[in-house]
């Protein structure tokens, strides 16, 4: 018991350093602009923010989808149980990400002139309006959840009502703008290294991110429990680790297929540092999948955390070979982050998982909600 | 395709006249400092490089098809039909995806400002639609930077190419690039030895995005379509079982 209060002092000491680190990271965001507050530069004019707070955030947040369609749309009921948490990790990561956005772009506030100002030539358009509607899907998603907690039963029966073309909705965007994040970078073919440019960019997005999807419900439901004793069975986690795995493996095959096709394969053997990060991101991908295999350790729940941990590190150095590593050799520039692109991005994993936290102990976000739902199903059905 | 800026290596003397015209066009400051600057910045919209005894210049290539005019998610740069490609700066929100897209790194952003815009050379659209030259164009003294009628610049380049087939490297650049660009370049040597990217296809890029990105609506109504199939199709069961109550399932059901 001490222990356990002992060391959530010290998780709130880091936490408050953080956030601090995070403010003053904001005053210099705020005070000397992106050129006193980042090492961007005309060369290299993406980094952190935009790498990680960005691709990574969105990426991690496609287990809301995934469970919704598969609880909504395939009907297996028994995921239903973890359906908020991978809905709550959704909307955690995309509002973070928007939070990230208004800091990284130069205007902030003319974030809304994309919902004006129209170029369907661009793909960074069409993100933003899947992204902004996916948001609202989201919300619509969520919303029992917290209609339940404050007993508003007549938006509660609003929402269910409308809820399947919600979630087929809400599936269609971020099939589109999962893959569309890929896309961004179609247009860069002469400045991204050959290990990660392929006309399959959207493809491979769209699979690493439903892996990360799943990689990040196992690990939020394992925080959870671990945090707040709740428990999520385990036969569920089970069968989210099965997808995943064939997913990592359908993923893995894509990726080798299509370097062999390219002819990208040659690259393995040159001795480079874009080498070596390939290997350690195809490493974090396949380690788990390999293990992942045994059924013992899909069973086992400390072999599964590390495994998703493992996957979500994958993905986010995935994310940022393709985003920043892999474009330095072209632009003959080495980007390292400056301090307030660091801190900012820390604190904002940090007020994730500080809401995450918050909302796990005061929403209704565990099993009851399957008794509670019971009627839904006639509902939606009708 | 109209307009054209011709700039011909092998007649510059590295004077920075079209540097210094620039900066007086646009009301940037100009001193030696800044023409040492051998990059183009938010503060310098052309820059003249030297690369041994020969030189090169920096400015916008004003593509026909430009990758900057596609990316921007605010549309904020437009083709004109004279040849420039200009930016309106009350759209930009910042992204500055046009900046990584660009295949010859043009766009430059104001990186020091609290709300910056992006900076690139706009072929003087202003002085050109009243029938001037650029500003750069105007003040060379020796002919190296020309502007015009592109066909009528391109005849012009091949003639000097003709002429004098010892002093060129026989290809004019900006003909075929990314699908042609309304600036040209002559040169004494291969281009990729004055810094200018021989690496791009012949092909314009936007291309690349939109043979995906026109696909959009396919893709969302095929998948709104089989999603729907399925959720109809998992949830009839549902539906028919609840019905039939008690009553045996006419084998219906697996
Ligand atoms: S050179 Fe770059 S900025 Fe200029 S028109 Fe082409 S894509 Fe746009
Ligand atoms: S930085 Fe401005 S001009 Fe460039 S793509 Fe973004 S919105 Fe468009």
């Amino acid at each position: 018991m001490k222990a356990a209060l002992g060391r959530l002092t010290l998780w709130r000491v880091l936490f408050a350093l953080i956030m601090f680190g995070g403010l003053c990271g904001l005053y210099v965001r705020g005070m000397y602009g992106l050129g006193g507050s980042t090492n961007l530069t005309d060369r290299f004019p993406w980094g952190l923010w935009k790498g990680f707070n960005v691709l990574t955030g969105i990426g991690l947040g496609a287990g809301g989808f995934t469970i919704a369609a598969t609880v909504h749309i395939f009907n297996l009921k028994r995921y239903k149980p973890i359906l908020r948490i991978a809905l709550l990790t959704a909307f955690l990561g995309y509002s973070l990400m928007a939070v990230a956005l208004m800091i990284d772009i130069g205007q902030p506030q003319r974030i809304w002139h994309p919902i004006v100002m129209w170029n369907e030539h661009s793909v960074l358009f069409e993100v933003a309006w899947c992204v902004m509607l996916y948001l609202t899907v989201l919300s619509l998603e969520f919303a029992p959840a917290v209609c339940e907690r404050f007993r508003w039963r007549a938006v509660l029966k609003f929402v269910r009502m409308i809820s399947a073309p919600v979630v087929i909705f809400g599936v269609v965007l971020s099939t589109l703008h999962q893959s569309s994040l890929g896309t961004l970078f179609l247009i860069v073919p002469e400045k991204l290294y050959g290990l990660w440019y392929t006309p399959l960019l959207p493809v491979l997005f769209f699979v690493s991110a439903v892996c990360a999807g799943l990689a990040m419900v196992i690990f939020a439901s394992w925080q959870s429990h671990n945090a707040l004793g709740k428990q999520v069975p385990a036969a569920l986690l089970e069968g989210v680790a099965r997808v995943l795995t064939v997913m990592l493996l359908f993923y893995l095959a894509i990726r080798f297929v299509d370097l062999f096709r390219r002819d990208a394969e040659r690259l393995l053997v040159v001795n480079r540092m874009e080498t070596w990060l390939f290997g350690l991101e195809t490493a974090l991908l396949a380690v788990p999948m390999l293990l992942l295999l045994r059924p013992r350790n899909r069973a086992n729940p400390a072999a599964l955390y590390l495994c998703s941990l493992m996957v979500l590190f994958g993905f986010v150095a995935n994310r940022l070979n393709v985003s920043i590593t892999g474009l330095e050799a072209s632009q003959a520039t080495h980007y390292i982050p400056r301090w307030p692109e660091v801190m900012i991005t820390l604190s904002l994993i940090s007020i994730g998982f500080a809401v995450f936290r918050m909302a796990a102990l005061h929403l209704p976000l565990f099993v009851e909600t399957v008794h509670a739902e019971e009627p839904e199903a006639e509902l939606v059905a009708v | 395709m109209g307009l054209a800026i011709l700039y011909d290596s092998t007649m510059c003397i590295g004077c920075r006249e079209c540097e210094k015209a620039c900066a007086a066009r646009w009301k940037l400051p100009y001193n030696d400092k800044i023409a040492a600057e051998e990059q183009i910045s938010a503060h310098k919209l052309t820059a003249i490089q030297t690369h041994g005894e020969r030189y090169s210049r920096r400015l916008c290539m004003h593509c026909a098809d430009p990758t900057c005019a596609s990316v921007c998610p605010v549309g904020a740069f437009t083709k004109t039909a004279l040849g420039p490609v200009v930016y309106d700066q009350t759209k930009c929100i910042g992204c500055r995806y046009c900046m990584l897209a660009c295949p010859f790194q043009v766009p430059t952003y104001q990186w020091t400002s609290r709300l910056p815009i992006v900076r690139k050379c706009d072929m003087c659209y202003e002085r050109v639609s009243h029938g001037k030259p650029t500003a750069c164009a105007e003040a060379c003294p020796t002919g190296a930077t020309i502007s015009g009628d592109r066909d009528q610049l391109i005849q012009e380049a091949r003639r000097r190419i003709n002429e004098k087939p010892g002093q060129y490297y026989a290809r004019i650049y900006g003909v075929e690039e990314v699908g042609g660009t309304s600036t040209l370049f002559l040169s004494a040597v291969p281009f990729g030895q004055l810094g200018i990217p021989t690496n791009l296809p012949k092909t314009p890029l936007p291309m690349l995005t939109w043979r995906v990105l026109s696909r959009t609506p396919d893709i969302a109504s095929i998948a709104g379509v089989l999603l729907g199939g399925v959720y109809w199709i998992t949830h009839r069961r549902e539906l028919v079982a609840a019905e039939e109550g008690k009553d045996k399932p006419k084998g219906v059901r697996k």
